[in-house]
């Protein structure tokens, strides 16, 4: 039985991503006038790719790629199972870690750049995931999701600090503007594709799909804030996901790709100001 | 004499033996024997008192403690005349007040004290036992092969390999007697033996430069030192005992809380914490196997260790508080500045500070959660940074530097190299290693002792950590195809060593929860009389050791793949202006550039001036407002 649910979490997981990611390329078009790709485009070019042939620039920088899919996956298994949230936290990091070596191990200008920005990025939003957790232990006294969303009282009760800062670090993990300086989207890029610039067919396949898993694990994190033990709650919370989802689409619309210095700054500012604030004071009344 | 004096006095014999013995060759071997000596005695005495400890006094204690008397004596007046020689007065007045101290002390005020257990092996001394000999006799005959390859590429400098391998094994013995030690002058004599063998291995080459780092290293310990006598003639004079057991069992009342201050800053010396920590830097300039073995794997842990046997004193006290305050700043200030560092010795001699601050922390909040993550973190540390340091040693003789921003050439070099140095830097930072476990538990145990602000401090500091190590890492991956290889020699006293501690590294993370339910388990339940658990969920463990074990499995499943694929290279994308060679492209005007790709150091955020000067201010407000409170009473 728990087999048979990782496996379904394993397909389901991307196959939703998948079709948000679809979601996301058609309200961004009609936001900018356009008509868009259908709204299975993102697997279309997936299949595509996989049928490409894959040229690289040396025979070692997919490796790093690969293991960053199979750490995001063991990450999403562990959240959306009812696992250890601290824990799937570590393993995405450390998904991330070799996504950024990646990018070193191509040896290009513009893949390195992209995985220092990267890592400027992973830097930027770390501590107020680390807090997000913290957070939900405080309110909910345990690291286990299951735990969590057993609960009577919805975690944003406690935590609206917390929740605004997690709104605000995901536009790192969803690659979106203002926060996409080391990869974006959109096709406008300074610095052309980033750590995916050396990368091409199967490889970038898999670059997609990893992304797909990003997408759920991020979601989980907002839905985790809103779902108790009652069936209302939970289609409440996956709402509440979709609306951060449409959020995040607005101001990746809305706004300019910022220098680095701003996008460290205004994160680090804003998970001092709302997770501290927040994680004080609840300590103070609890 | 039982095991345990022999594992005192058997690297003392060896040093004596060492320094006598003028001929390379036979002195090599000699260091060799004496270092796997070192280890098996090591284990014999770790074997025989594991489980059942094991205290007692010397019946002759009269004229051990007369010897140490004289050889105090004897290390006094060599300190202050090496200070008036070479201008350092404030080095021969900190050595001239505390010698006359501790001598008043001993023969006028010490009568009628009695030490009943000179002696103590518990679980936390038979775990520091353990990392000295192991990890000190891995580096004894590491460095046999280092100062081989040393003195060849440094021939300014005057070979005195004798003295170096003879203070290396003195301070081995003194080491021992540090955390065997229940007696509190005798921790203290091996204390100040550990701070003289420190500054004679600074100032191993004699330059300009090593003098005055070993001078100022001196002077900071011999403050900590001071502090140290002082506290040592307060207990004895009001509590009329001697033993530290006695101390960490009494009342945390304001009374005993000025003794624990001063000692706890003596700690902070030893552990060169801000504002102390300027010296651990310049005893960098020191041979790498000094580096590896004093100033990471075991000296500095002199100052945590001093501070987790405090911890029942420091847990709910303000000086507790105080002291974890001082440790916070330091994790993330270290954290920070190790960013803008390139210097591979200088990114370890940070990171090495940042996490002493970060055992002081767990040590000092005092929990039974946030001690087990405490020594956790000190046995993991001491395997990843040893190990991390005298590979750069190796790294450092292959390519004639040891700036991370060379290394991108390692892979072409070496690649076993490069590997034993990603299983270090994995170790120290990388989700199922080591030092992530003790930190997640370490950020739990915050969390249910209520310390707010220092989980808001590690979250920020483990952000920065994450930052320096990865892009270290990325340089050494950045040639990862490399194929001309050229041609280097890699002694094998040197390289089992480092394969020795590269597998410690990968058996701890799997071997932790043992080392829990053996060792730190039994210990926490004598010191609180209360069941613990181990703080990580069954299910969590067995997560962590599959990831770890995917770790291991996966890069090997991969290697074959390539092979028989048919894929294109292609060359690297440069804007269309790559001449082919990946190497270099065509720039403005028809120049052919050299391709240079650099690493970010941000100096402008984590400039080490500016934020050493604030944080130093921060900490030193914060101590002087302790003093404030220990002078006013008004602490408990």
């Amino acid at each position: 039985m728990k087999i048979l649910i990782i496996i379904g979490i394993i397909i389901l997981a991307p196959l939703v991503g998948g079709l948000l990611t679809g979601i996301d390329r058609v309200i961004s078009a009609r936001m900018q006038g356009r008509q868009g790709p259908p709204l299975l485009q993102p697997f279309y070019d997936v299949l595509k790719l996989t049928q490409k042939e894959s040229m690289e620039v040396n025979t070692m920088h997919r490796f790093f790629v690969y293991i960053s899919l199979i750490f995001a996956i063991f990450s999403t298994v562990i959240m959306v199972s009812g696992g250890d949230l601290l824990l799937a936290i570590f393993a995405l990091t450390l998904g991330s870690i070799f996504f950024v070596l990646g990018g070193y191990a191509s040896n290009s200008p513009y893949s390195m750049i992209g995985s220092e920005r990267e890592l400027l990025q992973i830097m930027a939003y770390e501590p107020m995931v680390l807090l997000t957790g913290i957070g939900l232990y405080y309110a909910d006294n345990s690291f286990f999701v299951k735990d969590m969303i057993a609960t009577t009282t919805p975690a944003i009760v406690y935590l609206p600090g917390i929740f605004l800062g997690l709104v605000f670090i995901l536009a790192f993990k969803l690659r979106k503007s203002p926060f996409d300086l080391s990869m974006s989207h959109h096709g406008h890029q300074e610095i052309v594709k980033g750590i995916t610039t050396e990368y091409s067919g199967r490889d970038l396949a898999v670059i997609e799909v990893t992304h797909w898993y990003e997408v759920i694990i991020s979601l989980t994190l907002v839905y985790v804030f809103f779902a108790t033990i009652t069936p209302l709650s939970r289609i409440l919370a996956v709402v509440a996901c979709l609306f951060v989802y449409f959020f995040e689409i607005v101001i990746d619309n809305a706004s300019a790709r910022v220098k680095w210095q701003h996008a460290l700054n205004s994160a680090w500012i804003v998970t001092g100001i709302f997770g501290s604030i927040n994680l004080v004071l609840l300590s103070f009344f609890r | 004499m039982n095991a345990i004096s022999v594992l005192i006095l058997f690297p003392l014999l060896a040093s004596i033996i060492i320094f006598l013995v003028r001929k390379d060759n036979l002195r090599n071997i000699i260091i060799r024997v004496c270092a796997i000596i070192t280890a098996a005695l090591t284990l014999i005495v770790v074997f025989l008192y594991f489980n059942g400890g094991i205290f007692y006094s010397y019946q002759n204690e009269e004229i051990i403690n007369l010897l140490i008397a004289v050889v105090e004596v004897v290390i006094a007046v060599y300190v202050i005349l090496a200070g008036l020689k070479n201008k350092k007065y404030l080095v021969s007045i900190f050595a001239a007040i505390q010698t006359p101290l501790m001598l008043w002390f001993e023969f006028t005020q010490k009568h009628g004290i009695e030490v009943q257990k000179d002696i103590i092996f518990d679980k936390l001394s038979a775990i520091m036992v353990l990392i000295i000999g192991v990890i000190g006799s891995l580096i004894c005959v590491y460095a046999v092969g280092y100062m081989k390859s040393y003195h060849f590429h440094h021939e300014k400098y005057k070979d005195r390999k004798n003295f170096f391998f003879a203070v290396i094994f003195l301070f081995l013995s003194a080491m021992f007697g540090l955390v065997l030690s229940n007696n509190l002058m005798w921790i203290y004599f091996c204390w100040e033996l550990t701070t003289f063998c420190s500054f004679l291995l600074i100032g191993y080459t004699k330059t300009k430069e090593a003098v005055n780092n070993s001078f100022h290293a001196l002077v900071i310990n011999l403050g900590g030192g001071l502090a140290f006598a002082v506290a040592i003639v307060l207990i004895g004079m009001n509590y009329k005992t001697l033993e530290l057991s006695t101390l960490t069992s009494m009342k945390p009342e304001a009374m005993v809380l000025v003794p624990v201050f001063l000692l706890s800053i003596a700690a902070l010396t030893k552990s060169a914490q801000l504002p102390f920590s300027s010296w651990l830097l310049g005893a960098m300039v020191a041979p790498t196997p000094s580096s590896a073995l004093l100033h990471s794997a075991t000296m500095v842990k002199a100052g945590v260790y001093l501070i987790i046997r405090l911890a029942p004193l420091l847990g709910n006290s303000s000086v507790g508080k105080i002291i974890t305050l001082a440790g916070g700043i330091s994790f993330l200030a270290c954290s920070l500045m190790a960013i803008s560092q390139s210097d591979g010795k200088k990114i370890l001699a940070y990171s090495t500070l940042a996490n002493l601050g970060l055992i002081i922390i767990c040590a000092s909040v005092g929990t039974q959660e946030s001690l087990w993550a405490a020594i956790l973190l000190v046995i993991f540390h001491s395997i990843s940074k040893s190990l991390l340091f005298i590979s750069v040693g190796s790294i450092e003789h292959q390519l004639g530097s040891r700036n991370v921003e060379d290394m991108d050439i390692l892979m072409n070099v070496s690649r076993r190299l490069s590997l034993y140095m990603m299983i270090g830097i994995a170790g120290m930072f990388l989700a199922p290693f080591g030092m992530l476990i003790s930190k997640w538990v370490a950020m739990k145990a915050f969390i249910d002792s209520k310390n707010i602000l220092i989980v808001i401090i590690l979250a920020y500091g483990s952000s920065a950590t994450l930052f320096y190590w990865a892009k270290w890492m990325g340089k050494l991956v950045s040639n990862a195809n490399a194929k001309g290889h050229i041609r280097h020699s890699f002694r094998l006293d040197e390289e089992i060593p480092i394969f020795i501690l590269a597998v410690l590294v990968g058996v701890s993370c799997f071997g932790f929860p043992l080392i829990s339910k053996y060792a730190l388990v039994p210990y926490l339940y004598d010191l609180f009389g209360q069941k613990t658990l181990i703080p990580i969920g069954t299910s969590d463990v067995k997560i962590m050791l599959y990831m770890l074990s995917m770790l291991i499995l996966l890069p090997i499943s991969f290697i074959p793949i390539h092979k028989n694929d048919k894929r294109r290279l292609a060359p690297i994308y440069m804007g269309g202006g790559n001449t082919g060679s990946n190497k270099s492209f065509h720039g403005s005007i028809g120049v052919t550039r050299k391709v240079e790709l650099r690493n970010w150091y941000m100096e402008g955020y984590f400039g080490v001036k500016k934020l050493t000067f604030w944080s130093n201010i921060l900490v030193i407000g914060i101590l002087g407002v302790g003093i404030v409170l220990l002078v006013g009473g008004l602490a408990g």
